[in-house]
């Protein structure tokens, strides 16, 4: 299934150049918040987009009766960008369906004008902003995608990966001949709090498969992908940016929120995306990780990693100390990155590692590599145990 | 391509349709809000884990329990969901915590059960399933997106029997804020008067639908999936066309289909549509509808794709549900339209297996 374009936002640039130098550069996105009152303020660090609502509606033109979203405007931007890197200027010239990804959905204006809906009218127009499809309808329109298969997942922290898997099973089973492919969510006091209440919230920098990890930072990001048919790239005669090679999604089966000791799920996530493949893990060249930095995840992660890989594990490293963990849009972004390592050879850093961790012996890698890669996985995991590999390449 | 067949279904709804009866007993309703008949919990959740779960968790893992008893299978290849609104219960009791107490003396229970996907984790948990584990959320065809995702799966050999549903709870302040935008029915109606309603806004309800999918006929099969599709958009004058190429691809003819099962919900801003079907291409069709008995959630066209079912394998078309005078007494295909405030649009087509 090949890729044709593709479109970011995230705390390290507001397009796909702009995240590309941040990753080179080693300049992470992690800061204090600025854009939202809380007094978790000084305890918590996060990958914020530094534009306010404003600024974004301003960015997007759209009238002041609009109610859109942090979420939306973040998820149109990032689209945008992925349709004109791809060459589309006419959406109905192939059946294009658009399969979005979110976890926070509306809940920016849900959770400030949660009271006020019921006396204010003024507010009343975000009560609709609030569902799970509402920033993909907003997306849908703003493409201008009319009468086509448009549908959101949300699966928590692996749901943008299961919205690529979707997309490029739609394409293989000829469904559709171009679908756009991603995942959208904002900073939200909900999702502060509620990580904060699951003490799994570092009070710094992340540091993904350290031994004195602390936790995660929350991050904000949108990205999406444009997946085209072989027919459509043939008769367009496209360029290509990289291929989807494998997918793999499974289910953990262990707990609501936390990863099983021995990583199960996340095994078999690993195993059923090399085995759509066909490709031995010895043909993997790099992981981008999931490694959220939390104590139970980079455990679970790292020996599922060895259970897969053995004694042979390919280089690997989590961008999340770059981005924080961008929950639902994470499987999006980190797609981008993992083209961008493709494209470019290059490996980008783990940032802020220093220690490796006592049950097992693996290190990512911690300064920039640059070397030929053909195969890249990608891992994204999540609560309810959902659990998604997917697996890029450079040729067909 | 394999063929997708139901093997299992089970509702959960604001009329009895739990115990596996057809609408045999209607429950007669004068309200804004139609809370489901609820089974005795006990018999399918331990009842210290009951205690913890919200009614849209338990009512997805009883319909899914069900479901799966009727097809007679244990395992499944896949488990998927849909719900618009998802665990509406938790996370107002989070939001609501988080703004009272000024973000102080949370607790983490309420949000992690707020996550859209709890429904189709805990199921997995139950079941001990680890396989493919999906969750859909868009609005009014969040149930579709699962169902067209499971008969592609089966459809293409990757899997052989997977579990689909749709579940929606009520909230009390989402249906408090719903009410002020006229979404919800300001003045109670009773079923009788749904369908020719003149006001705006609909009867808001929750409950569960879950479907088991299999690429072969099971002893207890409904029906056979021939397609489903979903369209976001659908100008008025642009509905006959779509249908028609929808039947078209299925290689049918609106002549052949013998029951339509339509998404009337009482709201005169958006049931134009089904009426100028009603009165244009589905004229001589037997015509059926379901919400003036159960209501109107996200993911009640699962409902109406339960009432399909049932008719293909009963060969019964309850009163409660006609539309017109048009009977049928060898129903072979039905055809379910479902759209919601006039934007996602679903298109169901069964067969008789």
């Amino acid at each position: 299934m090949a890729i044709t374009g593709m479109g970011i936002i995230s705390a390290i640039g507001n397009n796909v150049a702009e995240n590309y130098d941040a990753l080179y550069h080693e300049k992470s996105g992690i800061t204090r918040i600025d854009n939202i009152e809380t007094i978790q303020r000084d305890a918590i660090m996060v990958g914020e987009i530094k534009f306010t609502d404003a600024q974004l509606v301003k960015k997007l033109n759209l009238p002041s009766s609009n109610n859109y979203s942090r979420t939306a405007m973040l998820g149109v931007i990032a689209a945008k960008e992925a349709l004109f890197n791809a060459g589309i200027t006419d959406l109905n010239t192939y059946s294009t369906g658009l399969v979005s990804a979110t976890s926070v959905g509306g809940m920016d204006m849900t959770e400030k004008y949660y009271y006020q809906y019921l006396t204010e009218p003024e507010t009343q127009k975000y009560i609709e902003s609030h569902h799970g499809g509402d920033s993909t309808e907003k997306i849908a329109e703003q493409l201008g995608i009319k009468e086509s298969f448009v549908t959101t997942i949300s699966t928590a922290c692996s749901s943008a990966a299961n919205a690529i898997l979707l997309g490029a099973r739609l394409i293989q089973s000829g469904k559709l001949d171009r679908v756009l492919v991603g995942g959208t969510d904002c900073l939200s006091k909900f999702t502060i709090n509620g990580f904060k209440t699951l003490m799994i919230l570092s009070d710094t920098y992340n540091t993904p498969f350290d031994d004195n990890r602390k936790g995660l930072n929350l991050g904000e990001a949108a990205a999406f992908l444009v997946l085209e048919s072989e027919a459509v790239i043939k008769a367009e005669n496209k360029p290509v940016l990289a291929y989807i090679k494998g997918y793999g999604n499974a289910n953990d089966a262990h707990h609501q929120t936390a990863s099983s000791e021995f990583g199960d799920g996340a095994t078999l996530a690993m195993q059923k995306a090399l085995a759509v493949a066909d490709l031995k893990p010895s043909d993997i060249d790099y992981i981008n990780v999931h490694g959220t930095a939390t104590a139970n995840n980079d455990l679970s992660e790292g020996r599922a990693i060895l259970r897969v890989f053995d004694t042979a594990v390919p280089p690997f490293s989590s961008t999340k100390a770059y981005t924080g963990h961008t929950l639902a849009a994470a499987g999006a972004i980190e797609a981008v990155y993992s083209i961008l390592s493709l494209q470019n050879n290059v490996i980008f850093p783990n940032l802020n590692f220093k220690t490796p961790m006592k049950e097992f012996y693996l290190e990512p890698e911690t300064k920039l590599v640059e070397r030929e890669l053909n195969i890249v996985m990608s891992n994204s995991f999540g609560f309810g145990g959902n659990c998604s590999t997917l697996i890029f390449s450079k040729e067909a | 391509m394999k063929e997708v067949y139901i093997n299992g279904i089970a509702a959960i709804s604001a009329q009895k349709t739990f115990d596996g009866s057809f609408l045999e007993n209607i429950e007669d309703y004068q309200n804004t809000l139609l809370i489901a008949q609820h089974p005795d919990y006990k018999e399918f959740i331990p009842p210290a884990a009951a205690r913890r779960m919200a009614a849209g968790i338990k009512m997805g893992i009883a319909a899914s329990k069900i479901a799966m008893k009727e097809a007679d299978v244990e395992m499944l290849d896949a488990i998927i969901t849909g719900t618009g609104l998802g665990c509406v219960i938790d996370s107002e009791k989070f939001v609501s915590a988080m703004i009272d107490n000024k973000e102080e003396y949370l607790t983490p229970t309420s949000f992690i059960q707020s996550t859209h996907n709890t429904v189709a984790g805990q199921i997995a948990l139950g079941l001990e399933c680890k396989a493919y584990n999906f969750t859909y959320v868009h609005s009014a065809i969040s149930f579709e997106s699962a169902l067209g995702d499971g008969q592609l799966q089966i459809a293409s050999g990757e899997a052989s029997t997977i579990l689909v549903g749709g579940v929606e709870e009520l909230g009390p302040h989402t249906v408090a804020i719903h009410r002020t935008i006229d979404h919800i029915k300001t003045e109670p109606i009773s079923i009788a008067e749904v369908l020719n309603s003149e006001t705006k806004g609909a009867v808001f309800s929750e409950g569960a639908n879950f479907f088991v999918l299999s690429d072969h006929k099971g002893k207890n099969c409904y029906a056979k999936l021939m397609d489903v599709v979903t369209y976001n958009t659908i100008a008025k004058e642009r509905l006959i066309p779509i249908i028609e190429n929808f039947l078209d691809r299925n290689h049918t003819h609106i002549s052949q289909i013998d029951v339509v099962v339509l998404g009337y919900n009482g709201d005169q801003e958006f049931d134009d549509g089904y009426r100028m079907l009603s009165n244009g291409i589905f004229k001589n069709i037997q015509q059926v509808f379901y919400k003036h008995l159960v209501g109107e959630h996200n993911t009640v066209s699962a409902f109406g794709l339960w009432l399909a079912s049932k008719i293909l394998k009963t060969k019964t078309i309850p009163e409660s549900v006609k539309i017109n005078d048009i009977e049928n007494t060898e129903p072979r295909m039905v055809l379910c339209y479902n759209q919601y405030r006039g934007k996602n649009h679903s298109l169901i087509l069964l067969k008789k297996c």
